[in-house]
């Protein structure tokens, strides 16, 4: 066996051959959406206003890509108290999302019109069972059992698990094409801390897409970030966004 | 006649009530609408900890009303208390799940005699989705439903049988209406506590779901 003599040493330069690099390229929005295409399924981190990568879903709008599988907690807000679309809302009153497995569209009105009638597939998942599935997907496993939904319409058509006498539904793993997540603070490497209730799905989405960027408020050098607080390790980023002008963006 | 009430009335009563029946201590998590009155009635010396199941455990209120970094499930902005800390969904619903919260409170589109509730879908009317209701239920200790006790049309929620797809089948513990406080003892729903000024029979009669009696039925306080 031969060891590596530089195995320790990490070059700060695109020499060093990862499948994600070491140093995390920061992109446009823009660049970041162009990653989309029609059929694309895309994670998207968030509940409710925190922690939703609202510029690249700006882009993602402007770009006008249809077809769009979505995988997200929420429908977000469109409704008479909050009548301009926010965040997801844009992509799905702009018909561009053509399925969604989601928790909750309570605050979406158009989302809910749109799935009476029959103009978007949608999969509702109790949300913890969401997060586990996409936890799931992303640590390599084969499913998992729950007690959630058990004796409910729920169980109807998934299978369920007699085990120690205590009856369990059966979950899949949930993946996607792109995770597109949002954090507070990233280094330069990609590790990421979060704010406040801005977390929430975001640390699972990053383990569970092939490609995955982060939108973040700022990328600070490598060593700011003390590696103890690292809650996202760069690993899984391919690539950082900055935050732009969005209102929402602004105040999360 | 039932004594009618306005919608703050009978929100705030049913809010106190189950303040009253918290202990002191416990980690609580609220539902959207009634529950979340519970803190303003909160007993002098009694304190509750909250968790929302967004990702905050010890939720406070809000510092400032345009930050939206710290909110609650619903998206109102709130704080976290000293002692507190902020988790991922993931970790929010081991929470919640794992048995690690002593009491839930939610609302109600339908409870029954089993003790099982509806309040996620009106097949062809209303789906806003079960979110994490489904979830909170399988896994609190102790599942308080706070709820008007009829529809606005008259029609009881409290019935025999829920009709509306299930959130969770025998779930509930306690169920807390402007008229009165019914527990699932072992499996049976016990009329505790009647308002004052409600004819018990009377509630009965327009109440589909079958209650016993209990032998020291009082009258409900808040």
């Amino acid at each position: 066996m031969k060891l590596s003599p530089n195995l320790f040493k990490i070059e700060r330069s695109a020499a060093v051959k990862m499948t994600k690099p070491f140093i995390k390229p920061i992109i446009t929005p823009e660049e970041a959406a162009g990653k989309v295409r029609e059929g694309t399924t895309v994670m998207l981190g968030g509940f409710n206003y925190g922690g939703v990568p609202y510029t690249v879903i700006d882009a993602l709008h402007d770009q006008g890509t249809g077809n769009i599988r979505v995988i997200c907690v929420d429908a977000s807000h469109c409704n008479p108290k909050v009548p301009e679309p926010v965040g997801v809302a844009r992509l799905i009153v702009n018909r561009q999302v053509s399925s969604m497995v989601i928790s909750h569209m309570g605050l979406n009105a158009v989302a809910q019109e749109m799935f009476a009638k029959g103009e978007i597939d949608i999969e509702l998942n109790p949300m913890g069972t969401l997060v586990e599935r996409i936890r799931t997907g992303g640590a390599g496993l084969g499913g998992f059992l729950t007690p959630t939904g058990v004796d409910t319409a729920y169980e109807k058509n998934r299978q369920t698990v007699e085990l120690d006498g205590k009856k369990f539904i059966l979950e899949r793993p949930l993946r996607a094409d792109i995770a597109f997540i949002r954090a507070y603070k990233a280094d330069e490497a990609g590790n990421l801390i979060y704010y406040g209730t801005g977390r929430n799905f975001n640390p699972v989405m990053a383990t569970a897409a092939e490609i995955v960027i982060a939108e973040v408020d700022e990328v600070v050098p490598i060593g700011e970030i003390d590696p103890n607080n690292v809650v996202t390790p760069g690993i899984f980023i391919d690539a950082l966004v900055i935050k732009g002008g969005n209102a929402y963006a602004a105040r999360t | 006649m039932l004594p009618e009430l306005n919608e703050n009335e009978a929100r705030e009563r049913i809010a106190g009530r189950i303040a009253a029946d918290l202990e002191d201590g416990a980690l609580v998590n609220l539902g959207i609408g009634i529950p979340q009155l519970i803190p303003n009635f909160m007993p002098d010396g009694v304190n509750i900890f909250l968790q929302t199941e967004n990702g905050t455990i010890y939720a406070g209120p809000a510092k400032d009303p345009n930050d939206l970094r710290i909110i609650d499930a619903g998206g109102a902005p709130i704080s976290v208390l000293p002692g507190g800390s902020f988790v991922s969904s993931d970790a929010s619903f081991g929470i919640l799940r794992g048995g690690h919260i002593d009491a839930t409170v939610l609302g109600a589109l339908q409870v029954d005699e089993d003790g099982s509730l509806a309040n996620w879908t009106i097949p062809n009317v209303r789906t806003p989705g079960m979110g994490g209701a489904m979830d909170i239920v399988a896994g609190a200790k102790k599942v308080y439903v706070a709820t008007r006790h009829f529809e606005k049309n008259g029609t009881s929620k409290l019935l025999k049988k829920c009709t509306l797809p299930l959130t969770g089948h025998g779930v509930v513990d306690v169920i807390v209406t402007e008229y009165c406080l019914i527990r699932n003892i072992n499996g049976r729903m016990v009329l505790e506590e009647i308002a004052d000024d409600v004819d018990t029979n009377e509630l009965r009669s327009k109440t589909p779901m079958e209650m016993e009696i209990s032998p020291d039925l009082k009258t409900m306080t808040c």
